[in-house]
């Protein structure tokens, strides 16, 4: 134990909350409960599995028990003829169109060919779920059996079996170089990091692997949809867009837009498992076929099986310094597993390479990677979106050459990071940067310069690492309506999937408006009645749709203003606006309510007052005259938060198991809208990453997933989290964000896995490049140290 | 066709007779019989705890339990403890704390914790941890619950 410590320090009952003690007022910096939460504490939130509507019917569907296969056909008619059943859907049954964010690879059901193990393939509706899933065992599916491609390795071999056998023809986004097996690759480079490593006095290079992990939100996926009469569907979903489920359904279906309404209930969390499709599109097309509400949800194993996971990457990384320290080259290498179908997955491959350099000044560098099709379930979006991934290598080889130049790793570092006003890698300036506050707020708190001091301790040990991520990307908008009575509607189309968007946005809309949260009341997202939201992933809505929500509110109170001016006859000069939603003469107590202002408006003259806006990430990621950009799927992608963490390891010498011990996180969130949210965020992605780092992996045995079960697929519980995590949150306010603010969702999980990997170091010597760090993987390593010595 | 039992169960303080398959699960009984949806289904194997409810008094995962072998049991979710003082007060600092995220493990949460509570008398945060180790979070990191449960377990004890 380190000295003056014990756990039961970490039980803060007493501290101090920071609750405006006007609400309204100042109510933007103040943490604010979620809005949602009383609904919550009570068991009433309604989630997808918790819809019932009348006549509704249940949903299972049978997955492929190969992993490649051609199929021949099918016979459904014992299925039909069970106790219960409806409908039975068949690849034959829907249209021939693909979905994909980035390349439309993917038919809403199995259609010719089915790809993994587990693909669904057809889908029984019945009256009870029970007998849809008994039913759904007695499809019959007749197969060919085609030889399965099991690695991105093996997809890349000249004679190995093909996929996607039209792929040259599939719609793509962006400049993807498909071909083969190779789904997508990227190129970027600045500099000239082929011959820079001559000027390098220490050069570090090593191969890492890091392994699929799962989501594992606790709410399983599920979708319900009923189409009325005129044939439009109305789709309830788990979801983290409307707009992209909306999107998908649609492409695949090829049914127009205008037809299907999509909606959300209360989402049981998103971690990137929800914002493209799952099983949106089959529920539909069986709602189509049999005419009545039908409703999937997911066992636990099909969760596992069918949705997607964090992709495993094979990296190849090199860096490079002078003996000054000053860092000189990177180049970084990369190969994922896309899985059956590209989802999201260019995405993380191109992000992935933009963070590889990390947030470091690093004259020349290169990154490449390359994007495999192989016949496992689709690898996507995850929290971090590739980034832990990198950083797990980057932030290692940083360690080794200060380790190497006898450095102190948190002034090496400080050395070498961005500034404000610096451009990232590829040209786009970084306005806003809190990284040098990060370092020196996580250094303070772990003691780090005392830990000398600590006692003699052969089995603890500390590591740091540091990160950026964007916020950003694509479009959103805001609709704030004043009601009759001036109260506020707000609807933004911004799904809050628990994380509390809906009252961050609300806090920023309140807090323009000077009036009681209270009287903002947010609407739930609809793709009829809601502006477009590309989605909540990306750490993006407080950034993006944030902006959008303080612009329609001073548009807002501009209109209110003008209105005022004409009541009171006096000029708009004359006018301010007063805490609790009151416009008044300056210097006088004359003044109006909105419920005033907004009854004028309903009833006599003026019309309603209606504030929009929408806006598009426009800031460019790329600047040719600087870099060069091969296969980059995003052009204008987000600025820029910043992070740095120190985690406090013990290991266990005879078994090998690391345990985190304490964790200091700091994160530079521009402005904490709601600190409590921003905290909790970033203790949450600890927790995830401290998953990813030590015991989380999804195991395939052959073409099949081994351990699709909380059974056999361990997070982290209450009992295996440090006793003390400690969150600083930093403010360098962003330009144009709202109030400041920019991202926080997932700054936090990129540094997790790296900074342990520094700490089991510390503690033994030993330097690990493959993930999960299970206890056998320590204790081989301890063993290895035993004979060879420590390895820098 | 799955034969049929009639169930005499005694839900939240109602006596509910109902028809269901042999050999259901209370879980499911509770939710598309009796659309009492404040268990969560997170795994239907007895890990998460998300469907976790009292039978007589005590803390059971619901989606484990056979409905046939709760008649003449008092089974209670979330919803008959709402004007319970101890749970009050779990639900204040649930939310004063920030320990709600998505919610879907709350309820069963919140369950554990009552009863832990129930017996527990000033528990350290290891007993804590230890308590509500059979409900898993996948938002909060944990600390904020913990944090939650040491402040009504401190209110209680006043």
């Amino acid at each position: 134990m380190t000295p003056g410590y014990k756990p039961e320090d970490t039980v803060r009952p007493d501290r101090q909350r920071a609750v405006a003690e006007e609400p309204g007022v100042n109510v933007v910096g103040a943490s604010v409960a979620k809005l949602d939460s009383r609904e919550k504490v009570v068991g009433r939130s309604e989630y997808i599995a918790d819809m019932y509507r009348p006549n509704m019917v249940h949903a299972a569907f049978v997955g492929s028990p190969h992993a490649h296969a051609r199929i021949l056909g099918y016979d459904v008619s014992k299925a039909l003829g069970a106790p219960g059943v409806v409908a039975v859907l068949t690849g034959d049954d829907v249209a021939d169109g693909r979905m994909g964010a980035f390349i439309k690879d993917e038919h809403a059901l199995a259609k010719g060919k089915v790809l993994y193990h587990g693909e669904p393939v057809a889908a029984v509706a019945a009256e009870t779920e029970a007998q849809a899933r008994d039913a759904a065992r007695l499809i019959e599916v007749h197969y060919e059996e085609l030889p399965a491609v099991l690695s991105p390795e093996q997809g890349l071999e000249p004679d190995a079996p093909i996929l996607h056998e039209n792929l040259q023809e599939y719609v793509k986004v962006f400049d993807a170089g498909s071909e083969g097996n190779l789904a997508a690759r990227t190129v970027f480079s600045e500099g000239d990091a082929d011959s820079a490593w001559d000027d390098c006095d220490v050069i570090v290079e090593g191969e890492f692997t890091t392994q699929p992990q799962a989501h594992v939100s606790m709410e399983p996926c599920g979708a319900l949809a009923e189409v009325d009469a005129t044939g439009r569907v109305t789709l309830w979903s788990a979801n983290q867009s409307v707009f992209r489920v909306q999107a998908n359904v649609c492409e695949s279906l090829q049914l127009p837009m205008s037809k299907l309404r999509s909606l959300t209930p209360r989402v049981g969390a998103g971690f990137g498992n929800k914002m493209e499709p799952h099983i949106q599109p089959i529920t539909v097309a069986l709602a189509l076929k049999c005419g009545r509400p039908v409703k999937m949800i997911l066992s636990r194993e099909e969760d596992f099986e069918v949705v997607r996971a964090r992709h495993p990457f094979r990296i190849r990384m090199k860096t490079g310094a002078r003996s000054d320290g000053t860092l000189v080259a990177r180049e970084c290498e990369v190969l994922l597993d896309c899985g059956a179908f590209a989802d999201d997955s260019p995405g993380v491959l191109g992000y992935s390479l933009l963070m590889a350099r990390g947030p470091y000044r690093i004259e020349h560098v290169k990154c490449s990677g390359k994007l495999v099709y192989t016949n496992k379930m689709r690898f996507g979006a995850f929290r971090g979106f590739g980034n832990p991934q990198v950083t797990f290598a980057g932030e290692q080889q940083i360690d080794q050459i200060a380790g190497k130049l006898g450095r102190d790793p948190f002034d090496l570092r400080r050395q070498n990071i961005c500034r404000e006003g610096d451009p990232w890698f590829l040209g786009q300036v970084v306005e806003s940067n809190g990284l040098d506050a990060c370092l020196d707020a996580v250094e303070s708190a772990c003691d780090w310069k005392n830990r000398d001091s600590w006692p003699d301790d052969t089995s603890r040990g500390l590591g740091i690492a540091i990160t950026a991520h964007i916020s950003g990307l694509l479009g959103t908008g805001a609709i704030v309506r004043v009601l009759e009575d001036g109260t506020v509607s707000l609807n933004t189309g911004a799904t809050d999937i628990g994380q509390g968007s809906d009252t961050v946005l609300s806090q920023i809309c309140a807090e323009t408006l000077q009036i009681p949260i209270e009287q903002v009341v947010v609407s739930s997202p609809d793709t009829d009645g809601s502006p477009y939201n590309w989605g909540t992933t990306a750490s993006r809505v407080t950034y993006t749709t944030g902006r959008a929500v303080s612009a329609a509110s001073h548009k807002v109170v501009a209109q209110m203003m003008q209105y005022a001016s004409e009541m009171l006859d006096c000029d708009k000069s004359d006018l301010e606006l007063r805490f609790g939603g009151r416009i008044g003469i300056k210097g006088s107590n004359t003044d109006l309510t909105f419920g005033d202002i907004s009854g004028r408006a309903h009833w006599a003259e003026g019309g309603p007052v209606v504030g929009s806006d929408t806006l598009v990430f426009d800031r460019n990621t790329h600047d040719p005259k600087r870099a060069s950009a091969l296969g980059l799927p995003f052009p204008r992608i987000g600025v820029m938060s910043f992070g740095a963490l120190a985690t406090e390891v013990e290991v266990d010498h005879v078994t090998g198991k690391t345990s985190v011990c304490r964790a200091w996180t700091a994160a530079d969130v521009g402005r904490a809208i709601n600190p409590q949210l921003v905290e909790v965020q970033l203790e949450g992605g600890f927790v995830q990453g401290m998953g990813f780092a030590l015991c989380e992996e999804m195991v395939w045995d052959g073409p099949r997933l081994a351990n699709p079960s909380l059974m056999d697929y361990k997070v982290p519980t209450s009992r295996d989290i440090p006793d003390h995590i400690e969150s600083i949150i930093v403010e360098a306010p962003e330009p144009d964000g709202p109030f400041g603010a920019k991202g926080a969702g997932e700054i936090c999980i990129n540094p997790v896995a790296a900074s342990i990997a520094n700490a089991v170091y510390d503690a033994t010597g030993f330097r690990h490049h493959h993930l999960p760090l299970t206890p056998e993987r320590v204790l081989n390593g301890l063993l290895d140290r035993d004979q060879t010595g420590p390895v820098p | 066709m799955t034969a049929k039992e009639v169930l005499t169960l005694d839900v939240n303080g109602a006596r509910r007779e109902i028809e269901v398959a042999c050999g259901e699960i209370l879980l499911t009984v509770l939710r598309d019989e009796l659309r009492i949806t404040s268990p969560k289904r997170g795994c239907n194997q007895g890990v998460c705890g998300a469907c976790t409810i009292l039978i007589n008094g005590v803390p059971q995962r619901s989606c484990l339990s056979l409905a046939a072998n709760c008649q003449s049991k008092e089974i209670r979710t979330l919803d008959a403890l709402l004007d319970d003082g101890r749970m009050r007060k779990l639900q204040d600092s649930f939310q004063g704390n920030g320990a709600v995220q998505c919610g879907f493990c709350t309820s069963g949460m919140m369950i554990t914790a009552w009863h832990f509570l129930e017996t527990s008398d000033q528990p350290t945060a290891t007993d804590i941890r230890s308590a509500l180790s059979g409900n898993l979070c996948r938002c909060t990191g944990y600390q904020k619950i913990i944090d939650s449960v040491a402040e009504a377990a401190q209110e209680t004890s006043q």
